[in-house]
């Protein structure tokens, strides 16, 4: 009996795996993660975002740049639910729809974001910090009678490894300097096990030496996930060596690899014009 | 390899916790009894039934204080109309305590006498099934918690927070006392309930029962904060307090801030409508008073004098605030609003922490940033090795 009934579910498997159709699941079938489509945002009449466009594939490495109140952070206030838009259309994959979900069900189906002011929980320690970001059921009544299995013990320590933290495990994350905080964000980013991360001026305040860690850190992690970073250093961005998207006045205004954009009469315009 | 609960309830308070507790008990459940009932009055450790009920009072304040501080302390939501919950807990225990009453009240009827005197004939609906005990439990629980559901939820999920919050928390305690103070509401009026006899049969005067409610007052002051202690140190409390500290970023790492605000909210609202059962029958009476805004805002204080985030601080601050209360309502009772006025404004000033960060200071200990949200042993590294 129940062979018979796992047979039926593989032959039906097999005859739709053209195009399974889950709800509630990221679908990256046609290998975009983020669809932008004319986005407006206007605040007091100010256009933050004019019919902004933007498609990221899954796997990439995307660069954004773009003078002060060009709509970088504004864009990734829209991607993460914060802010509505009010008009045009964002989605996750092929199927969710992020103009219809809350910033925790966005966090939830795989998008992460590090703001740029560090945000991260001051008076827990950074094991703590790492612990809550972890992906795992965040309901009310798990919380409650949570335990850290061996297996999560492990990837908390593997993650402190990877930000370079393990000796600060137990500080109050109030007392790292800004670099390591920084840092423990993007570690929490990465508990999070996110499929796109937003990163907005992750590299602000670090040394050198942190910034072309950080760089090296997120060209590893592009491939398996897909990384949106908003900068204003070009060494970084060009160490990034993906893509770039330059936002001007709410929309875009070139795309293409750092030294083409750099080219551009329009962004040297933009940036040195006035 | 997953610990059982009994056991984490155990690791979650430091030996000298346990060792704090179980004085305290000792004392409440056998050194004060004895030295109630077995020492002839005059004896120098003889403990008068004014103690012993001054103390019940207190314990059940204490329990309120530790209610407020898991919302105030942990969850960062001050709220300002605990009172309300506490006070329903009361008028819910006390409909019991007036059934009980039976025909030995002035009018000589089965009625409550305030029934008899608005020349009403039969109980309205919501006084049915109110003679039974078990009955008067579940409502003590069901009224306040509902109504600290339904409030919190409205209130959490259109995100009011902070200063905001606690004038609508005293809106809400302030729009219940006015309600109550209405003879047609049905809760007697101004007078609300009075002149209770008996619980369970038991003559409600006698130093037998002063003692049982006094003792289970010590016990339910115990159970909170055992439970209190778990909550705060479990990846329950932790979420809690980062919410205090940084909510949206809470919510960009997938947690609804609202549900565990709601959470602690209503379970905040519970034990103080718990500590209000015990109070009615140890004083004798509760009235809308309960519920004016002043005795909210008290409540506050004496968490704010005891020390925020540290649960036992609001077992301090009741004992000190309400001790000095008595002192002065007694001897200096004109002076009592300034003393209480001076109070606040002094540990604002001087006491951030409160007394229990005094002694943390005293003692040269800085206060661990993370003390307010502790981690367990076995939540760091190194208690995974050992």
């Amino acid at each position: 009996m129940s062979t018979t009934m796992h047979d039926g579910i593989a032959s039906s498997g097999r005859a739709g795996d053209s195009h399974v159709l889950r709800p509630g699941e990221l679908d990256l079938s046609h290998k975009v993660i983020l669809y932008l489509e004319d986005i407006s945002v206007s605040f007091d009449g100010f256009k933050a975002l004019n019919n902004l466009s933007l498609t990221i594939d899954a796997g990439e490495l995307r660069a954004i740049i773009g003078p002060n109140g060009a709509g970088k952070t504004t864009m990734m206030d829209v991607i993460t639910g914060k802010t509505r838009p009010d008009s045009g259309k964002a989605f996750f994959g092929q199927t969710l729809d992020l103009t219809r979900m809350n910033e925790p069900e966005i966090a939830h189906a795989g998008i992460g974001r590090k703001f740029q002011k560090p945000t991260i929980f001051e008076n827990h320690s950074v094991f703590e910090n790492l612990e809550l970001a972890m992906k795992t059921d965040k309901r009310v009544w798990k919380s409650l009678f949570a335990q850290l299995s061996g297996e999560e013990r492990d990837r908390v320590s593997d993650t402190l490894k990877r930000i370079r933290l393990q000796t600060e495990a137990d500080r109050p994350a109030g007392l790292l300097s800004h670099g390591q905080k920084q840092w423990l964000e993007i570690g929490m980013l990465l508990m999070q096990e996110p499929r796109l991360l937003l990163l907005d001026e992750p590299v602000a305040g670090m040394t050198d030496e942190e910034t072309e860690r950080t760089a090296e850190l997120f060209v590893s992690l592009a491939g398996q996930h897909s990384l949106v970073v908003v900068e204003h250093d070009m060494s970084f961005v060009e160490a990034l060596g993906g893509q770039v998207t330059v936002l001007h006045e709410g929309s875009v205004l070139a795309e293409g690899s750092l030294a083409k954009v750099q080219a551009d009469p329009r962004v040297i315009e933009v940036y040195l014009g006035r | 390899m997953r610990t059982p609960l009994s056991v984490r309830l155990f690791q979650s308070l430091p030996r000298t916790g346990w060792l704090a507790l179980a004085i305290f008990a000792a004392i409440a459940w056998i050194a004060i009894p004895a030295a109630h009932l077995l020492l002839p009055e005059g004896h120098a450790l003889y403990v008068s039934a004014y103690t012993v009920t001054l103390m019940g009072k207190i314990l059940c304040y204490a329990v309120v204080a530790v209610a407020m501080d898991l919302i105030w302390g942990y969850a960062g939501i001050l709220s300002l109309g605990h009172g309300v919950f506490f006070a329903l807990g009361g008028y819910a225990f006390g409909m019991y305590l007036m059934r009980g009453i039976g025909t030995d009240g002035s009018y000589g009827v089965a009625l409550p006498d305030f029934m008899v005197f608005l020349d009403w004939k039969e109980l309205p609906w919501f006084w049915v099934g109110s003679d039974s005990f078990l009955w008067a439990l579940i409502m003590v629980v069901a009224v306040p918690g509902l109504l600290a559901f339904v409030f919190g939820w409205f209130a959490f999920r259109s995100r009011i927070k902070g200063v905001y919050f606690s004038i609508i928390t005293q809106a809400l305690t302030y729009a219940t006392m006015l309600l109550f103070f209405r003879n047609e509401t049905g809760f007697g009026g101004n007078n609300g309930f009075t002149d209770f006899k008996r619980i369970l049969g038991y003559d409600i005067t006698s130093p037998q029962m002063r003692l049982v409610l006094f003792g289970l007052s010590a016990a339910l002051l115990i159970a909170v904060l055992i439970l209190g202690r778990y909550l705060v140190t479990s990846k329950f409390g932790r979420v809690l307090a980062a919410i205090r500290d940084a909510e949206s970023r809470v919510r960009f790492i997938g947690y609804q801030p609202t549900q565990y605000k709601l959470a602690i909210w209503t379970l905040s609202a519970v034990l103080c409508a718990l500590a209000g059962a015990l109070y009615v029958p140890q004083v004798g009476i509760i009235n809308p008073s309960e519920m004016s805004p002043a005795n909210s805002i008290e409540i506050a204080v004496w968490v704010a004098v005891g020390g925020r985030g540290t649960l036992i601080g609001g077992v301090i601050g009741a004992f000190i605030v309400n001790l000095a209360k008595s002192f002065f309502t007694v001897s200096f009772p004109d002076y009592w609003l300034f003393f209480l006025g001076f109070l606040f404004i002094g540990v604002t000033l001087f006491l951030p922490d409160g007394v229990v960060g005094l002694w943390r200071k005293l003692r040269g200990r800085r206060p661990a940033a993370t003390e307010t949200a502790t981690p367990t042993p076995a939540a760091t590294p190194q208690g995974a090795k050992a």
